[in-house]
């Protein structure tokens, strides 16, 4: 597979709260998180390096306090980081001006924010529309791309509602509607569901990858829910005491963890809902099948098909090429965790 | 350790009894501060302020000129609002003068109120409206009520926008932040008085001087909501305005006020309201209008002029009242109206119509232009009757009732606070301040009482204590158990809280009416209304105290098998403790800032220093007083603050 480009590149970033923090990462130094302590700091995010790639989702994952939402303040500048460098388009955003900045969120960036961030005195279209006012959009135009978001994320009808007057959900969507309006190229998302009941948080899960399915965005997830990251991400990267512990797949993190830490978080998952039949398939083809399923398929999706079969099913790459078979054994090991 | 600590204040307080008992045997400077003792801080203050209005000078202005220029600018609009509403334009002067074109009609200012509640919220309450401002004219208080409109149109305005203004500095600003703070402290505490006698020496007596003591006055509360408004919009709101590009501008305009509004409304609420108390009591230095009509009332004792506009000054805060609570809570739901101006705006055009069809008419009709004479109805001499009545058939069971009250409470009180020797006073203080705040407030508390010794002004002082004393320990003996009784029951907190509404929504100044009518001049009459004025802190912080206990901590205690009294006793009223203890902060802070009023009865206290002061014009002994005043209110603040910072920490409600 061809990589994707890098979109939003993120280089030894550091962020420290304390009286001297310049003092600490002077001549670029890297304190360990006892010298930090030691000397009256806290290190929110430390020595962060991360690739975002176009096109794909990328969960921070981690408990409250791990520097997650630090972290994504830091991409966005919405929080002046102590050291490092931000590359977005391979423009260094910490050496942006003010005007600069105004710009690029203007046009570029758009954020969600865990507790909706809507503005009370303003209609589900008014708050949708509210990006395109600030950058002085004539209000026809504004408000019919507000109506068209508004459609997006299923409120159509309820453009002149007020905030109060809508669900969680509700009020969630019109956030990721006003995030959508300007189009951005980057989307950060702050823990947008878990302000949400469980059953709504599935329902705006499904919703997300369906908007996601239609618009390929470039996103910055931040969640501290390990089952909405692996449902959602395409690599996952966990934190803990402000620094990235590891970044991989969802299923790379359920196969190999890096240590116990990131272990403790997957010892729990089922495998079959991370693993994929490109992992368990054997090499070569098989003379009879039963059918195809694709190396990326989670094992999870298929299992019901491949098992129930008695002949083994071809697998196929992203090209459609036969690469390898499956069989309904394998499919089982990982099901009931059995290892061989 | 712990007994003897508890045995400390009562072996203290017997000692003080003792001493009380042999004061004439004690040597007369520790009775009174010896002369040897006093720094004239008065008539330094006063050659300051002499020499600040007559030499000081700015560089390219003077003093003098700058204040002229201030006036001014504050003289326009009032006397524009003077002409809409009570004068019209005039040529000539005196009796000769002519109306060339006549003030706003009552009927076009009351329909304008009527259309304002209208538009605020509902007919209900534009009727409401228009029923105060009826009665406002049925009553002949007119023309007195218009004059007092007039100034607070022009300070309410100012008010708001200045604190939001200041407001919005202090949150861009830390640094600006750190200085206004203190000085916002110090204006919440000093009383009121304070500042009208160096008002009055800047600007002379007149409107002009009420009008900037009035913005002085309410101006503070709008700049700590603004503040505090702006900062507690959530922080992500604040991040998204950032992050969809708002300049700070736009941050401001359309995320940061927006948001903050009907927090803001509040504030507004609150200027109006203290525009309207300060109006009233502003006219001991020259602002006319109701205050005028019940001050001239109380000196000359006619209490029937003195209840009417008395009630014409409750129906006025009444309707403002009701009208800018209406604003605040306004919540515009509903798509904007299409169409031209005159569409989308019927009630603006209805008015304007109506002002200037009454404004025609009223050339040819009079009564349109002026309610008239033949049909206003007079209450003066039922109230006087009224009065008469009262004090012709109960004069025995009031005069009984009120010399028990003093020969057994105030009096006894009063000798026992003067006998002591103020040595022994200013230890007991600081020691109190040490156990609460340890040396930081100790040694203020110490200072502050020394500045009350060498400014000579111990015996006030002390008389001020023992008035405030017991009308604050009446007002939370009274307002306590009304704030549980108002926690306890739906309905009773509702008409609790109706009445507290009303006791707040009156200037200080009418509480002085009934209470000179039954108990003439004199320290009792002063506590009375004290008291009256003070009670609603003590009811309000009493029962939100007790409502907001956790429910869990109360089904705790009924499940632990708590009688209803237990639960009251042992867990309601135990957490309430910080809350009750910020209301009789609070009253304390009402009594004080009640004093010169109460000085009008004759009381020898502070207060009557500083009217004393205002009738002379002499800065220094009014400010000197107004100091003294704040002295203890700041003693009284700082102790109880501490306690209930000590109260909380021990119930773990101090939060992070």
């Amino acid at each position: 597979m061809i990589e994707r480009p890098v979109k939003l590149a993120c280089r030894h970033v550091w962020k420290i709260y304390g009286p001297h923090p310049d003092r600490l990462l002077a001549g670029g130094k890297a304190p360990t998180l006892n010298e930090i302590r030691g000397s009256n700091h806290v290190g929110a995010v430390r020595d962060v390096t991360v690739d975002v790639r176009e096109g794909e989702i990328f969960v921070i994952m981690g408990l409250s306090g791990s520097g997650k939402s630090t972290l994504v303040r830091c991409l966005s500048r919405l929080i002046e980081p102590s050291g490092g460098e931000i590359l977005f388009n391979g423009q260094d955003l910490l050496k942006a001006s003010p005007a600069e900045m105004i710009e690029i969120r203007r046009h570029r960036m758009g954020m969600v924010f865990q507790h909706f961030a809507l503005l009370p005195h303003l209609t589900v279209l008014q708050n949708v529309a509210f990006p395109l006012e600030i950058q002085g959009v004539a209000r026809e135009a504004r408000e019919a791309r507000a109506r068209e978001v508004t459609a997006l994320v299923g409120l159509k009808g309820r453009e002149d509602y007020f905030p109060r007057q809508l669900s969680g959900g509700q009020q969630q969507r019109v956030g990721i509607a006003r995030s959508l309006a300007v189009e951005p190229e980057l989307w950060f998302l702050d823990e947008p569901f878990s302000a949400l009941d469980p059953l709504i948080r599935r329902e705006m899960q499904d919703e997300f990858l369906r908007i996601q399915n239609q618009l390929h965005k470039t996103i910055v997830f931040i969640t501290h829910d390990f089952d909405e990251a692996i449902r959602l991400a395409d690599r996952i990267a966990i934190m803990k005491d402000g620094a990235v512990v590891q970044v991989a797949t969802p299923e790379e993190l359920v196969l190999a963890p890096a240590d116990d830490y990131v272990a403790a978080f997957t010892a729990h998952v089922p495998r079959a809902k991370v693993v994929t039949i490109g992992r368990i398939m054997s090499a070569g083809v098989a003379p009879q099948v039963a059918g195809q399923v694709p190396a990326s398929a989670r094992v999870e999706d298929v299992a019901d098909r491949i098992e129930s079969a008695a002949l083994p099913y071809a697998v196929t790459d992203a090209e459609g090429a036969v690469i390898g078979h499956v069989a309904a054994a394998a499919v089982i090991d990982v099901l009931i965790g059995r290892n061989r | 350790m712990s007994r003897t600590r508890a045995l400390l204040w009562p072996v203290l307080f017997g000692v003080s009894l003792v001493l009380a008992f042999v004061s004439q045997h004690l040597p007369p400077w520790l009775l009174t501060p010896p002369q040897a003792m006093m720094i004239d801080l008065a008539g330094t203050t006063s050659a300051a302020m002499k020499w600040l209005v007559e030499d000081a000078t700015f560089g390219m202005f003077t003093v003098k000129e700058a204040t002229r220029a201030i006036a001014t600018l504050i003289e326009v609009p009032y006397e524009a609002a003077r002409i809409l509403l009570v004068d019209g334009i005039t040529e000539g002067k005196g009796r000769r003068a002519s109306t060339i074109i006549p003030p706003i009609s009552w009927i076009a200012v009351t329909a304008a109120m009527v259309a304002l509640g209208i538009y605020a919220r509902n007919l209900k309450l534009g009727l409401l409206i228009g029923a105060l401002f009826l009665y406002l004219a049925v009553f002949g208080q007119w023309e007195s009520a218009m004059v007092t409109l007039a100034s607070i149109l022009i300070a309410v305005p100012i008010g708001v926008v200045g604190g939001l203004a200041l407001g919005i500095l202090a949150f861009l600003s830390p640094t600006f932040s750190r200085v206004l703070s203190p000085i916002l402290d110090l204006m919440q505490t000093v009383p009121t008085f304070a500042y009208l006698v160096p008002i009055l020496f800047l600007f002379g007596f007149g409107p002009v001087a009420a009008l900037i003591a009035t913005v002085i006055y309410a101006m503070p509360p709008m700049v700590r909501i603004t503040t505090l408004a702006l900062r507690q919009v959530p922080p992500e709101l604040q991040e998204f305005g950032r992050m969809v590009g708002c300049t700070p501008g736009q941050q401001m305009r359309k995320v940061l006020l927006p948001t903050a509004l009907p927090d803001l409304m509040v504030g507004v609420n609150q200027v109006i309201m203290l525009s309207l108390n300060m109006v009233i009591i502003a006219s001991m230095i020259g602002a006319g209008g109701l205050g005028f009509d019940v001050l001239n009332a109380l000196r000359s004792l006619k209490i029937g002029d003195g209840i009417e506009a008395g009630l014409a000054i409750t129906a006025l805060a009444l309707a403002l009242d009701q009208l800018s609570q209406a604003l605040a809570a306004r919540s515009h739901v509903g798509a904007p109206v299409q169409g031209s101006w005159i569409k989308r705006h019927p009630k603006t055009v209805a008015v304007l119509v109506l002002i200037v069809v009454t404004g025609l008419a009223g050339l040819v009709l009079p009564w349109v232009q002026t309610y008239p004479r033949e049909a206003m109805l007079s209450t003066r001499s039922f109230w006087s009757d009224l009065v008469t009545y009262v004090n012709v058939n109960y004069f025995d069971q009031i005069e009984a009732f009120k010399d028990a009250i003093l020969i057994n409470l105030l009096l006894p009180v009063k000798r026992f606070l003067l006998a002591l020797p103020w040595p022994w006073v200013l230890a007991l203080l600081t020691l109190a301040a040490w156990q609460v705040g340890r040396g930081r407030l100790a040694g203020l508390c110490l200072a502050l009482g020394l500045f009350i010794v060498v400014t000579g002004l111990w015996e006030q002082a002390v008389t001020t204590v023992y008035l405030c004393g017991i009308s604050v320990v009446i007002a939370a003996l009274i307002g306590v158990p009304l704030g549980i009784w108002a926690a306890a029951s739906n309905t009773a907190g509702k008409v609790i809280g109706a009445f507290i509404d009303m006791l707040q929504t009156l200037p200080s100044f009418v509480y002085l009416i009934p209470v000179i009518m039954l108990f003439r001049v004199g320290d009792f009459a002063a506590m009375i209304a004290v008291v009256l004025y003070a009670l609603a802190p003590a009811v309000r912080y009493t029962a939100h105290g007790l409502r907001s206990v956790q429910s869990e901590l109360i089904e705790a205690g009924i499940v632990c098998g708590c009688t209803r009294w237990q639960v009251l006793t042992r867990v309601r009223l135990p957490m309430a403790l910080p809350d009750i203890l910020l209301g009789v902060n609070q009253t304390i802070m009402l009594a004080l800032s009640m004093l010169v009023i109460t000085a009008l009865v004759g009381t020898r206290d502070l207060g009557q220093e500083v009217y004393a002061a205002l009738a002379t014009a002499d800065v220094g002994r009014g400010v000197m007083a107004g100091l003294a005043v704040a002295a203890i209110a700041i003693i009284a603040d700082r102790l109880i603050a501490g306690a209930t910072a000590r109260a909380k920490a021990r119930l773990g409600l101090s939060g992070e």
